[in-house]
């Protein structure tokens, strides 16, 4: 057999998640497990939200004290480990960085932002709008509308720039984050009714209060983490791709995930349609909008949106380990200046948060084009 | 002889933005595309077989691979 014969191959064995398929079948397992993770004590639409699960790890560390959200999610660790595991197991772990870290920092606390003015990732938008919750039409149309403007870019020239095979040590980096959060939340569990439990900060009601047992959001994430490692799967990739090359390969997973969350919403009695009285949610359209237009710039600027990032880091890329950091900051920002929305509405300095973000992103995005060919 | 696209460093869509760029620039019979992803080898070669094109070989090369598209 002639050697790329055998690459095709070895590539049909190994990774038939990256099929059209492949990645149809994650939307779906996604689709399940998340109103699963629901059912199962995490809130409303939020079975999986990589935003919102790291505002709240981002309040369990002390960075911000929004006492409502403050929680360490096992979901996150597992979807960076279950990354690495099968980074490994299929040797894609390929160390690199290099490729202007600090505007990835900056584009993780804008997407970051953008994301808590609307309340919610991509991934949490879409399983808003297959709960029944109206809002999140506004949501992923702003989405669309925020990688639409980052194709543009793209398409005239933008790019951060190469980035360089590195030591393993620097791939390894957000990984043993993620392990040693592990090891706080084992050494230091929740104890029921208190805000501390030694190190970290546990709230006691609200969005952060609610969770699925330990084990169960670990183990989630890890299974997620790996087929999304092995399929690539990247909610931003799926618009972008469908905008810049007419490309439905990524938007199969996409369109199947709601599909699945809705129908599996349906048969826990999740299902429940309206603008109004929908969990963590508000109804300021234009807000809901802009915020998640924002995020979309941010993630197209930076190559993938907040879940593809922790997948990456997980199989090496140290620059999509910086991004993961920035949101981190970015969360801690939103609560600590009045950015982030709450059920009631936008955030006291959420609008200005949202111009300045924009204006960040679109310099960005206009000052770094060179031709790459 | 070949055309070639170094998009080793670049994550995508851009070397699939690259490989798209150089077909419609030069329309050449044969391009050998440089990555270093398994991602981006997955994404160029979809983006190839899109455009008319085979992929006659992909062997590795350093810590990437050598991606040989031919027109179909």
């Amino acid at each position: 057999m002639r050697r790329w014969q055998k690459e095709k191959a070895s590539m049909a064995v190994k990774n038939v998640f990256a099929s059209r398929w492949g990645v149809v079948l994650v939307g779906a397992v996604i689709g399940i497990l998340a109103p699963v993770l629901q059912k199962l004590g995490n809130p409303g639409n939020m079975g999986i939200c990589v935003a919102c699960m790291e505002r709240d790890m981002a309040g369990a560390l002390g960075l911000h004290r929004a006492q409502v959200v403050q929680y360490l999610r096992p979901e996150i660790i597992g979807f960076v480990l279950g990354s690495l595991v099968a980074a490994y197991l299929f040797k894609e772990f390929r160390p690199r960085a290099g490729s202007a870290p600090i505007v990835r920092f900056v584009l993780g606390v804008f997407a970051m932002i953008g994301a808590l003015v609307f309340l919610g990732c991509p991934w949490r938008a879409m399983l808003r709008l297959a709960g029944g919750d109206g809002n999140a039409i506004l949501g992923l149309a702003g989405l669309a509308f925020g990688v639409w403007i980052g194709t543009l870019f793209l398409k005239s020239g933008y790019t951060l720039g190469r980035t360089q095979s590195t030591s393993a040590t620097v791939g390894w980096i957000l990984p043993l984050i993620m392990l040693g959060f592990l090891v706080l939340l084992v050494l230091f569990p929740q104890v029921p009714g208190e805000p501390k439990s030694g190190v970290l900060f546990y709230s006691v009601k609200g969005p952060g209060a609610m969770h699925a047992p330990v084990a169960v959001s670990l183990g989630i994430g890890l299974l997620v983490g790996f087929l999304a490692q092995r399929s690539r799967f990247c909610t931003m990739g799926a618009l972008r791709d469908l905008i810049l090359f007419r490309s439905t390969h990524l938007f199969g997973g996409f369109v199947s995930l709601i599909l699945f969350a809705f129908l599996t919403n349906l048969l826990l009695g999740q299902f429940k349609a309206g603008f109004v009285g929908q969990p963590v949610a508000h109804t300021q359209h234009f807000w809901n909008f802009a915020g998640m237009a924002l995020a979309g710039l941010a993630f197209a600027l930076a190559g993938g949106c907040p879940g593809r990032q922790l997948f990456l880091a997980g199989e090496g890329d140290g620059d999509a380990a910086v991004f993961v950091i920035g949101m981190l900051v970015g969360a801690a920002f939103s609560h600590n200046f009045g950015l982030a929305s709450s059920p009631q509405g936008i955030g006291p300095h959420g609008m200005a948060a949202v111009i300045v973000g924009f204006a960040v992103c679109l310099w960005i995005g206009l000052t770094l084009r060179k031709k790459t060919v | 002889m070949a055309t070639t696209v170094d998009a080793r460093g670049f994550s995508c869509p851009q070397p699939v933005l690259m490989t798209l760029q150089a077909i419609k620039a030069t329309q050449p019979g044969e391009l050998v595309v440089l990555v270093d992803t398994d991602t981006s080898k997955e994404n160029v070669m979809r983006a190839a077989q899109s455009q008319g094109y085979v992929v006659k070989d992909v062997s590795q090369e350093g810590e990437g691979y050598r991606i040989h598209i031919q027109r179909g």
